[in-house]
């Protein structure tokens, strides 16, 4: 596939346009892990995880809920591989399923925020006289801290994922929102942009053909450091008991249930903080390694 | 005159040589692969001695002058040959002995004097950096010291403008201290890689006036890299031509203009407008087209009489003012406004050229965004074929918006990088709805194959095309909705000397071929020339000159266009040693008080169509 363009009118006007050697779509993935280690890395640890995570009943768990009070606080042995907690129920297991409440929430909230945040971003970026008024309304947002809101609204409801979930997103989004709103003002001004309205483009095409694309970028990066996010707060309000019920096993809950012991039994803490760190390390590697990968100085070599 | 002249050429032949290069090789990895970029590159510089390398994008020769002082990053980039400075071989010199030699033997100046100074530094500080750094100075002295060479490069207030961050310095300026950073410890070599490209030609005018005369007074040899023939002509002893990493010829600057040897030369020689050169035609000139292999060129004809003027005018501009507000503070209080256009009349028939010439802030370009509706201007009426669009919205400006297409300035920007050259060619067919798919994407081939690309390029995307093919293809976008105008938004200013010459011809023969009428603004007069039927002259938003080409550039009246006329470099060797007389100004800024009121302006018609605005005290006598 070369690049070699025949310049019909001039004579013999080399062109020097960027040759570029575009690789066959053979494997254009492969090609991208090999460059960009930390994404691979990452990524592997992620899925890795996800995997333990939903395949949780077939990879040799029992019932995290089971009580079994002749076995409270055994060390890890054959039969406990993690041990157990102060109720006998199994470590092993409850950590495997807590990954599920964690990657839940910390996708979820990544999700969610990124779309709340496109939207506000979207809307400040053009309107100028709301983008003042919006912005500042953010900024009040941006100010609650999470954990706070998720007591005060635990006081109002009952704990659960979902009010855990809402209090982190309304925390996270501002910062999406801000993201794009600066990545709309930028482009806004590009001549491009102008082209398309000369040409008659409506406002709504110009937005998804023209702006989208390219804040989609700079918003997977920062997806990623508030699913990383998310995962702690999430931890951090499980620990202080505002989180998920105490019936879910969530890693915070199990390391909250043996924060009296850790002196003795450190292991009821020191597995679930194990895993919290690894997912949370993979996460951030991921974001790392794409912010790295998609540097606007190589946009121009799609 | 011929005094001087022959006395700097006696003084140069007896000179010893200061900067001797031979055999330079440069090479960079990419991708995994090493590239030839520079190939057996041989010249030298001899004691106050000029000599300019002159090339297009990617001749190699910014990254010489980067070889020369040791300045290409080490890991990626290979450098061999040989380059002698007053006989010490530099290539392969350890860092440490390179940065005694770079500032105190060799200096060098750089393009972009908007980036070139840190932001954070007051200039004081940045200009006794080098100064305390080579000669063994105090701080009293240094500042001493360079209170003087600010004086020497003619900024006015020396000494009160020590201590101002570079912000508050205009791009003239800047490259003023640039220059006095770069004499600071009296280097016998300067090298300047397109000082004067970013600036505006009275500026750069006055700054190549500026390096001359340092010059003569220190006794120093300047290497000048740049593009601009023009600016060759007006100051190198020597000239060498480079293409593609390659010496193509070199030699005095009278030989190379006079009696070029290279086709490339010869092509390129032919591509560059020389104002005066349309002295007597009344319509525009193609530029000849030279084979760069064979050196023959054809014989451009003067186009065919492309003004339709029993049809109602395109375009009719009645006093258009746009201004924007400057606010400040927490509730947004309107402290200042730019008064970008000014009373702008003007009106353009169908298959004429009107050209827009000014410098930078002179509003030419808001003038062309507001007649687009990109901006809305305060006042006055716009008709485009007999209907105002100035107050139109939503389904009416849509309907008008086919009439007046456009084509920017930076074709890496006009383009959006992640859609196929043909979208972007379709999306004004797709935005008015005008056939089924299979039609637009034959329309797309068309008009590919107008502007002389070929129809299977449509599945491409803009990085893999070079400039002067994205700013075909723009043109092919701008003729998607048969427009009756198309306006040029210095649509060649970022464009190589011979493809700027092939976009023009294109442009011409659209013309020719259409009945298009373009709205050329620019800050080129030579290009200007050949390419318009009327021209406008823009200052600080208003229009002080407008007539038909010939008249306004045979006869100007007004001391703004006569400025302009004077400022630009004549691609003439000859008159290198006619000394210009050229007071450092600065070009004023259109910002006044919120309260500022606009004086009445009055024109003055001077002969049929040719008018001039009646000036004041402040244009002199």
């Amino acid at each position: 596939m070369s690049s070699q363009a025949p310049d019909l009118t001039s004579s013999a006007a080399p062109d020097r346009g960027d040759h570029h050697a575009v690789p066959a779509k053979r494997h254009p993935w492969l090609l991208f892990l090999r460059r960009h280690p930390t994404v691979a890395v990452g990524g592997i640890l992620l899925l890795l995880i996800a995997f333990a995570a939903i395949a949780a009943p077939f990879l040799g768990t029992t019932d995290p809920t089971k009580v079994n009070t002749i076995m409270r606080t055994r060390a890890p042995s054959a039969q406990h591989w993690f041990g157990t907690d102060v109720l006998g129920r199994d470590l092993y297991s409850r950590i495997l399923y807590g990954a599920r409440v964690s990657l839940l929430v910390g996708f979820t909230v990544a999700v969610l925020s990124s779309v709340c945040g496109l939207v506000v971003g979207l809307f400040a970026g053009f309107s100028r006289r709301m983008d003042a008024f919006v912005m500042r309304i953010m900024d009040g947002l941006m100010s609650i801290p999470s954990i706070l809101l998720a007591v005060a609204l635990m006081a109002l409801n009952r704990g659960s994922v979902g009010n855990v979930i809402f209090a982190i997103t309304i925390a996270e989004f501002p910062r999406v929102a801000r993201l794009v709103r600066g990545v709309v003002l930028s482009l806004r001004e590009q001549p491009y942009v102008d082209a398309a309205v000369t040409s008659g483009t409506s406002l709504p095409r110009i937005v998804v053909m023209h702006i989208l694309p390219n804040t989609v970028a700079p918003m997977v990066v920062q997806a990623t450091y508030i699913c990383a996010s998310a995962m702690i707060t999430e931890a951090i309000l499980s620990f202080i008991g505002a989180g998920t019920p105490p019936i879910v096993p969530s890693w915070g809950n199990i390391m909250a249930e043996g924060r009296a012991l850790w002196q003795v039994k450190f292991y009821i803490v020191l597995f679930p903080a194990i895993f919290l760190s690894l997912t949370v390390l993979a996460v951030n590697l991921v974001g790392d390694g794409l912010r790295d990968a998609l540097d606007p100085r190589f946009a121009k070599k799609i | 005159m011929t005094d001087v002249r022959t006395a700097h050429e006696a003084r140069l032949r007896e000179a010893g040589t200061v900067l001797e290069v031979k055999d330079l090789d440069v090479s960079f990895l990419r991708d995994g692969t090493w590239r030839n970029v520079v190939r057996n590159l041989s010249f030298d510089v001899r004691e106050r001695e000029t000599v300019a390398v002159v090339g297009e994008s990617g001749s190699g020769k910014s990254v010489s002058s980067l070889a020369i002082m040791g300045l290409l990053p080490e890991l990626t980039s290979r450098v061999s040959g040989s380059v002698v400075l007053q006989g010490r071989q530099l290539l392969g010199l350890p860092e440490k002995q390179m940065k005694t030699v770079r500032g105190r033997d060799v200096s060098m100046i750089f393009q972009e004097p908007m980036t070139s100074l840190n932001p954070v530094l007051t200039v004081g500080f940045q200009l006794c950096e080098a100064l305390m750094i080579h000669s063994a100075m105090s701080r009293e002295q240094a500042e001493a010291e360079a209170v003087r060479l600010l004086d020497k490069v003619r900024i006015p207030a020396a000494k009160a403008r020590l201590h101002e961050y570079p912000h508050k310095f205009s791009g003239g300026m800047r490259q003023r201290v640039m220059i006095a950073m770069a004499l600071a410890c009296k280097p016998k070599m300067l090298i300047a890689d397109e000082p004067t490209t970013a600036l505006d030609v009275t500026i750069q005018a006055e700054i190549l006036e500026l390096i001359k005369s340092l010059q003569r007074d220190e006794g120093m040899s300047v290497l000048f890299i740049t593009h601009d023939m023009g600016v060759v002509a007006e100051i190198a002893d020597r000239t060498v031509v480079m293409f593609n990493g390659d010496i193509i010829e070199k030699g005095s600057t009278e030989n190379i203009f006079e009696k070029p040897a290279d086709p490339y030369t010869k092509a390129l020689l032919s591509a560059v407008p020389r104002l005066g050169s349309m002295q007597g035609r009344d319509r525009p000139l193609r530029f000849p087209v030279v084979d760069k292999t064979t050196g023959t060129s054809d014989v451009p004809n003067e186009v065919a009489d492309t003004v339709r003027g029993s049809e109602t005018p395109v375009l009719q501009v009645g006093n258009l003012t746009t201004r924007f507000d400057i606010t400040s503070g927490l509730f947004s209080r309107v402290t200042g406004r730019v008064h970008a256009v000014e009373n702008v009349s003007f009106s353009v028939r169908a298959g004429e050229t009107l050209s827009l010439v000014g410098e930078s802030g002179c509003g030419k370009s808001t003038t062309g965004r507001s007649i687009l509706r990109l901006v809305t201007p305060q006042a006055g009426s716009i008709l485009v074929a007999g209907r105002d669009i100035s107050s139109m919205q939503g389904a009416q400006l849509k309907e008008m918006r086919r009439n007046l297409q456009t084509i920017f300035q930076d074709p890496f920007a006009s383009l959006n990088p992640r859609l196929s050259v043909g979208r972007s060619i379709a999306e004004p067919l797709v935005a008015y709805g005008k056939g089924t798919a299979a039609e637009i994407r034959d329309r797309v081939a068309y008009l590919l194959e107008k502007v002389g690309l070929s129809p299977d390029m449509a599945t491409r995307f803009p990085h893999e095309f070079s400039g002067g093919q994205r700013q075909r293809i723009c043109i092919a976008r701008a003729l998607a909705l048969e427009p009756k105008m198309i306006i040029a938004d210095e649509a060649v200013s970022a464009l190589d000397v011979s493809i700027k010459a092939q976009v023009i011809n294109l442009m011409l023969d659209l013309q020719a071929e259409m009945g298009l009428a373009y709205l050329f603004i620019s800050h080129d007069m030579a290009v200007v020339e050949r390419v318009s039927h009327r021209v406008a002259v823009m200052y600080l938003g208003e229009i002080v000159e407008i007539g038909p080409r010939r008249a306004v550039f045979e006869n100007p009246i007004h001391p703004y266009t006569k400025r302009l006329l004077s400022a630009v470099p004549i691609p003439d060797p000859r008159q290198r040693f006619v000394s210009k007389e050229l007071a450092a100004s600065e070009i004023k800024s259109p910002v006044r008080a919120p309260d500022y009121e606009v004086p009445p302006r009055i024109y003055r018609e001077v002969s049929q169509g040719h008018s001039v605005q009646v000036w004041g005290e402040e244009w002199g006598a």
